[in-house]
C-alpha cells in the first residue's frame, strides 16, 4: 500500500493579541491508500487544526504554518507549497472534507441537489443534465431513499442524519483520495451514528478512499479505524494498531481516556477515573512533557525535559518517560480497567 | 413522616401548537417517580421529549394535562410563597456550558444570584459561601472575579453546577449535563455528581441521550421513545435484559470501546428515520420502524405494564 | 542515549488545582471591545474627528472674538478672510462663530433624540420581549403601526400644531416616533437571548421578572443598543436640520446648522462659502457617526472576539 499522505513536522501557531498559540507542535504520521486513521484527543489538543491545515483551510494569518513543515501528498507535492490555482483543483477533488454540524455545513438557500452539481460541475467539468444524473446516483450510494425528490429538498427539510449523508455524497463526488471526516457523528443520535459509520465503512472499501476521522468517542474508534493517534496538547503522545491503542497502550493519558468512558457492561456509580484539571493553554511555552502537569505518574524528569519516542512495535510508538529504563514499572493491566484486556 | 416519592409524576402530557391543527406532543402520557436521594435516568434520542418532560416537572412550562407532585404538592397549582420554596428545592443544570452562563456577569456574581433570592446574606457571609462552593466543584477563589469566556467547557459547566447548589436543592434535573463535554471532562462532572449525591442526598433526573453514561450513574433509567416512555427499569436489567425492540435497538447501536467486541458484536439495524413528533403515528408510535410490528400495533397504544418486578414495558409482545 | 542521573525518575506530587490556574490576563468584554476598535483606523478617525467637532462647539464661539448674533452692518456677506475665518452671512454675523453655535444645538438635539428614543425604546420592547404572548402581539402592533406613518410627516405635523418652537416641543416632535426602531430591535434582540439558557437558569432559580430584565437582558443588548445610539446620532440631526430647513426648526437669533444652510441656500451661488460650512458640518458629522457605528458594531460583536 502505497503512502498517499506523509506529514513531516508540522508546526502550526496562531498569533492573538495575547501571544502566539503553539496550536500543533511537531506532528509527523503517514496514511495509506484505503487506510482508516483516527486522530483522538480532547477539544483543543490540535486534532481539527491539524486536518484543516491538510486541505489548508486556516485562514493564514492569524495562523501560520511554520517553515520545516510539509505535506506531502501522494509521494509528489508538498500541501504547504501549493500555490492558489493548485489548491483550487486540489480541495475537494484529491481531498475532502466533512463537518461535524450538518446543518451549518450546507448551504440553506440552495438545494442539495444543486450543492452536490456544484461541485461535479467545477471539479469534472460535467454540465447540468449530467451532473444531474451523477447526484442521483451519488444519493442513491449513500441510502438516501427517493433520490429523485430529495435532489431538490433544501436542507432544512431533512433530518440531520440525511444532511450528513449529503455532505458525504458531495465529499466522495469527486472520488476522493483522501477524506477527512470531522467528528461527523457527534451531533447525531446514536441510531443514526450507527447508520452513518457503516456508511464511511462501505465507502473506503468500495472506493480505496483513506479516511482520517477526528473523534472523540473511544467506541466509535474500535468500530471504525486501522490505526489510531492520540494527540495531547498538539502533539501525538502514543500511535498504533487499533488493537495496539486498546489493549497494549503505554502511555498514561490513552490510559485515562480508555478509563473514563463507562461501558454498558460495567458496574453502575463506580468512580469513573477521571483526570483532574484541565489541557494547558498552548499559548505557554511547554517544558519538559505537556501531560506532566495532570499524570499520576509524573517523575522529576517529566517536568524537565520533553520525553523521547520509544517504538514498542514497526506500528507502536509513544513519547513517555516510563518507557526510560530507569523509570519505575508501571503494569498496565493494574491501571486500565479488566474489561479492556485483549 | 416525609414521603418516600420526592417527584411523582402521573399522565403528564405537554403538546405545542405548531400551526393549523399540527400539534406537538412532545409529553404525551408519562409517569413515573423519583425516590428522595435517587437517580432516575431519562434517555432517548433527539426529539422523543426528555428535555420538555424535565422543564415542565420544574415548571417552566405549564402542564397539557397531568399533574407533576413534588413533595405531595402539585408544583402547577402552587400559590407564590409555595413556589419559591419549590424553586429552592428543585434545581436544574443545562446542556450547554456556553449559553447557560451570562456573558455580562462575573462567576461571583452568577453564583451569588441565587443566594440572592432565597437567603439575606452579609457580604461577607456572601463571600465565603461563593469560595466554598467553588472549592466543593473543584474549583479555586480566583475564578470568582473572572468572566465565563475565560473559563473551559467544563470549568463552566462546574459554575452551572455551583449555581444549582447555592439555594440548597433537595432535587436537581440535569438536562444532558455532559453532551457537549470532552471524554475526560464528563468524567470529572459525573464523578463530581455522584459525590454530591452522597454527601447531600440529592435526587437526580438525569436526561442524556448517551445511554452508557445514564445507565452508569442511574439507579434507574426510563426509555423515551416520541413523547412515550417505552421501558422503565433498574438499570442493571436495562442493559441485561431489554425488553422493548426500540431499547434493544438503541443498546445495539451504541459503540463499545473495545474492538474485539466491536467485531463480534451483531448489531440490530435501525431502518428508516425517527418520525416527527408532529401529529405521531397512530397506535405504538414505534410500529413504523420495529421487525416484530403486528397489525395490533399500529391500531392501539401499548400500555405501560409492570412485567418483572420494577421493569415496566409498553409493548404488545407482552 | 545520554546518561540521565537516576534521581530524576523520582514521582512528583502533582496538584492538579495547580493545572485549574488561568494563565492569560483578564481581559472584560469592554476592555476587549476597546482593544479591538482601536485596529479599526477608519473608526478611530471618526472618533477623532467628532471629539475635535465637539471641543470646537464648546469654545468655537468663544474664541473667535465676535458673538454669533453681533451684527455688523459694515461687513455683510464677506468671504473667508483672517478677520472673519468662515465669512459673515447677510447681517454681518461672523460665521465662524454661528456654526459653532449651531453646532452645539445640533449635537445636543442629535443626542438627546438618540437617548430618549433608547431609553423609551429599551422599555418598550424589553416588557414586550420579555412577557411575550398577548402584550407582545398587542404592543407591537402599536408600535408597527407608528413605524408606518412616514417619520418626517409626523414631525412637521407636530411642529405645526404645538406651535411652539422651543427645543423642547421640537425634541418632542422628533423623538415622538423615532423610538420606534430601537423598540423593535430591542425586542428582537431581547427575543434571541430570552432563550438562552441562563435566562431560564434565572427563572429557575427564582429571580423576579423585573431584576431578570435588569441584571441579565438589557446588559446584554448594551451592544446592539451602542451601535444603535451611534447610527441614530446622525438621523437626529438630519432631522433637525430639515425642520429648520423648512422653517419649523430653531428660530433666529438661535441657530443650527440647517437653519444656517436654509439661510444660505438662495444666494448660494453668489456666496457659496454660506452654505459650505454648515453644509460640511452636518455631513462630516453624519458621516463620522456611521463609520464609528460600523466599527462598534465589528468590535462590540461577542461573535468576533478572538
Amino acid at each position: 500500500m502505497e503512502k498517499i499522505l506523509e506529514v513531516k513536522d508540522l508546526n502550526i501557531s496562531f498569533h492573538t493579541y495575547a501571544g502566539e498559540v503553539k496550536a500543533v507542535r511537531g506532528v509527523s504520521f503517514d496514511l495509506h491508500r484505503g487506510e482508516s486513521l483516527a486522530i483522538v484527543g480532547e477539544s483543543g489538543c490540535g486534532k481539527t487544526v491539524t486536518a484543516k491545515s491538510i486541505m489548508r483551510l486556516l485562514k493564514e494569518p492569524p495562523a501560520e504554518i511554520k517553515p520545516g513543515s510539509q505535506i506531502i501528498f501522494d509521494g509528489k507535492e508538498d500541501i504547504v507549497k501549493m500555490n492558489r490555482k493548485r489548491l483550487k483543483s486540489f480541495r475537494g477533488a484529491d481531498v475532502s472534507m466533512i463537518f461535524q454540524d450538518p446543518m451549518t455545513s450546507l448551504n440553506p438557500t440552495m438545494t442539495v441537489g444543486k450543492q452536490i452539481m456544484e461541485t461535479l460541475q467545477i471539479h469534472k467539468g460535467m454540465n447540468k443534465t449530467e451532473a444531474k444524473k451523477e447526484a442521483i446516483e451519488l444519493l442513491k450510494i449513500v441510502n438516501i431513499p427517493n433520490p429523485e425528490v430529495r435532489i431538490n429538498n433544501y436542507p432544512h427539510q431533512l433530518s440531520g442524519g440525511m444532511r450528513q449523508r449529503v455532505m458525504i455524497a458531495m465529499a466522495i463526488s469527486c472520488n476522493p483520495k483522501i477524506l477527512i471526516a470531522d467528528e461527523p457523528t457527534t451531533a447525531l443520535d446514536v441510531t443514526i451514528q450507527a447508520q452513518i459509520m457503516d456508511l464511511l465503512n462501505e465507502l473506503k472499501d468500495k472506493f480505496n478512499t483513506a479516511i482520517i476521522l477526528i473523534t472523540h468517542d473511544l467506541g466509535v474508534v474500535a468500530n471504525f479505524a486501522d490505526k489510531v493517534q492520540v494527540m495531547y496538547a498538539g502533539e501525538i503522545i502514543e500511535r498504533g494498531t487499533r488493537e495496539e491503542i486498546f489493549y497494549k497502550s503505554m502511555h498514561p493519558y490513552t490510559w485515562a481516556l480508555l478509563n473514563s468512558v463507562p461501558r454498558l457492561d460495567t458496574e453502575s456509580k463506580q468512580e469513573l477515573y477521571s483526570l483532574g484539571g484541565t489541557p494547558p493553554d498552548l499559548i505557554l511555552p511547554l517544558k519538559g512533557c505537556a501531560f506532566s502537569s495532570r499524570c499520576e505518574y509524573a517523575m522529576e524528569i517529566c517536568l524537565e525535559r520533553k520525553p523521547e519516542t520509544t517504538q514498542l512495535s514497526p506500528t507502536h510508538s509513544l513519547c513517555c518517560w516510563l518507557q526510560h529504563p530507569d523509570a519505575p514499572k508501571v503494569n498496565r493491566s493494574e491501571v486500565v480497567r479488566g474489561e479492556i484486556n485483549g | 413522616m416525609a414521603k418516600e416519592n420526592l417527584v411523582e409524576v402521573v399522565n403528564l402530557k405537554k403538546y405545542f401548537n405548531v400551526g393549523k391543527n399540527k400539534v406537538l406532543k412532545a409529553v404525551d402520557d408519562v409517569s413515573f417517580n423519583i425516590k428522595r436521594g435517587e437517580t432516575l435516568g431519562l434517555v432517548g434520542e433527539s426529539g422523543c421529549g426528555k428535555t420538555t418532560c424535565g422543564r415542565t416537572i420544574l415548571g417552566l412550562y405549564d402542564a397539557t394535562d397531568g399533574h407533576v407532585y413534588f413533595d405531595g404538592k402539585d408544583v402547577h397549582a402552587m400559590g407564590k410563597k409555595d413556589k419559591l420554596n419549590f424553586k429552592k428545592d428543585a434545581q436544574m443544570i443545562f446542556q450547554d456550558p456556553y449559553a447557560s452562563l451570562d456573558p455580562r456577569m462575573t462567576i461571583g456574581e452568577i453564583i451569588g444570584e441565587g443566594m440572592d433570592v432565597h437567603f439575606n446574606l452579609s457580604n461577607k457571609e456572601r463571600e465565603e459561601r461563593i469560595n466554598e462552593l467553588l472549592h466543593t466543584v473543584g474549583l479555586n477563589q480566583e475564578h470568582a472575579s473572572r468572566f465565563p469566556h475565560e473559563l473551559s467547557g467544563g470549568q463552566r459547566q462546574r459554575i452551572g453546577i455551583a449555581r444549582a447548589l447555592t439555594v440548597e436543592p433537595k432535587f436537581i434535573v440535569c438536562d444532558e449535563p455532559i453532551s457537549a463535554l470532552d471524554v475526560s471532562i464528563q468524567a470529572q462532572i459525573v464523578n463530581l455528581l455522584i459525590k454530591l449525591q452522597n454527601e447531600m442526598g440529592l435526587a437526580y433526573l438525569f436526561i442524556s441521550h448517551d445511554l452508557s453514561m445514564v445507565k452508569h450513574i442511574s439507579d434507574r433509567v426510563g426509555v423515551m421513545y416520541l413523547g412515550s416512555i417505552v421501558e422503565l427499569a433498574p438499570s442493571a436489567n436495562i442493559y441485561k435484559k431489554p425488553l422493548h425492540p426500540y431499547t434493544k435497538a438503541l443498546i445495539s447501536a451504541i459503540p463499545i470501546p473495545d474492538p474485539k467486541i466491536e467485531d463480534t458484536r451483531k448489531r440490530i439495524k435501525l431502518e428508516g428515520e425517527v418520525p416527527s413528533p408532529i401529529n405521531p403515528p397512530a397506535g405504538c408510535k414505534f410500529n413504523k420502524r420495529c421487525v416484530y410490528a403486528m397489525d395490533k400495533c399500529s391500531q392501539i397504544t401499548p400500555e405501560l405494564k409492570e412485567l418483572e418486578k420494577d421493569h415496566f414495558v409498553a409493548c404488545h409482545l407482552y | 542515549m545520554e546518561a540521565i542521573p537516576k534521581d530524576k525518575f523520582r514521582r512528583v506530587e502533582i496538584d492538579s488545582k495547580e493545572a485549574e490556574k488561568m494563565a492569560r490576563p483578564q481581559i472584560s468584554y469592554w476592555q476587549d471591545a476597546w482593544r479591538r476598535l482601536k485596529t479599526n483606523k477608519v473608526a478611530i478617525l471618526s472618533l477623532i474627528i467628532l471629539f475635535l467637532i465637539v471641543i470646537m462647539s464648546i469654545i468655537g464661539p468663544i474664541i473667535s472674538g465676535y458673538e454669533y448674533e453681533e451684527v455688523d452692518p459694515k461687513s455683510l456677506n464677506q468671504p473667508p478672510s483672517s478677520e472673519h475665518w468662515f465669512g459673515t452671512d447677510e447681517l454681518g454675523r461672523d460665521l465662524f462663530s454661528r456654526v459653532w453655535q449651531a453646532g452645539r444645538v445640533s449635537i445636543i438635539i442629535g443626542i438627546t433624540g438618540a437617548l430618549i428614543s433608547a431609553i423609551v425604546g429599551t422599555i418598550y420592547g424589553g416588557i414586550a420581549a420579555y412577557f411575550g404572548g398577548k402584550v407582545d402581539n398587542i404592543m407591537m402592533r402599536i408600535v408597527e403601526i407608528l413605524y408606518s406613518i412616514p417619520y418626517l410627516l409626523v414631525v412637521i405635523l407636530v411642529s405645526i400644531v404645538t406651535d411652539s418652537k422651543s427645543l423642547g416641543s421640537m425634541l418632542i416632535a422628533l423623538t415622538l416616533t423615532g423610538w420606534c426602531g430601537t423598540a423593535r430591535m430591542v425586542r428582537g434582540q431581547m427575543l434571541q437571548i430570552k432563550s438562552q439558557e441562563y435566562i431560564m437558569a434565572a427563572e429557575t432559580l427564582g429571580v423576579k421578572p423585573s431584576k431578570i430584565i435588569i441584571r441579565h437582558l438589557i446588559p446584554n443588548v448594551l451592544n446592539v443598543l451602542i451601535v444603535s445610539i451611534s447610527f441614530s446620532i446622525p438621523n437626529y440631526i438630519f432631522s433637525e436640520s430639515f425642520l429648520s430647513f423648512i422653517g419649523l426648526g430653531i428660530q433666529p437669533p438661535n441657530t443650527s446648522w440647517g437653519a444656517l444652510a436654509s439661510a444660505a441656500q438662495q444666494k448660494f451661488i453668489f456666496y457659496p462659502y454660506q452654505l459650505f460650512f454648515p453644509g460640511l458640518m452636518i455631513a462630516l458629522t453624519m458621516l463620522s457617526f456611521t463609520l464609528l457605528g460600523d466599527g462598534l458594531r465589528d468590535a462590540l460583536d461577542p461573535r468576533l472576539r478572538e
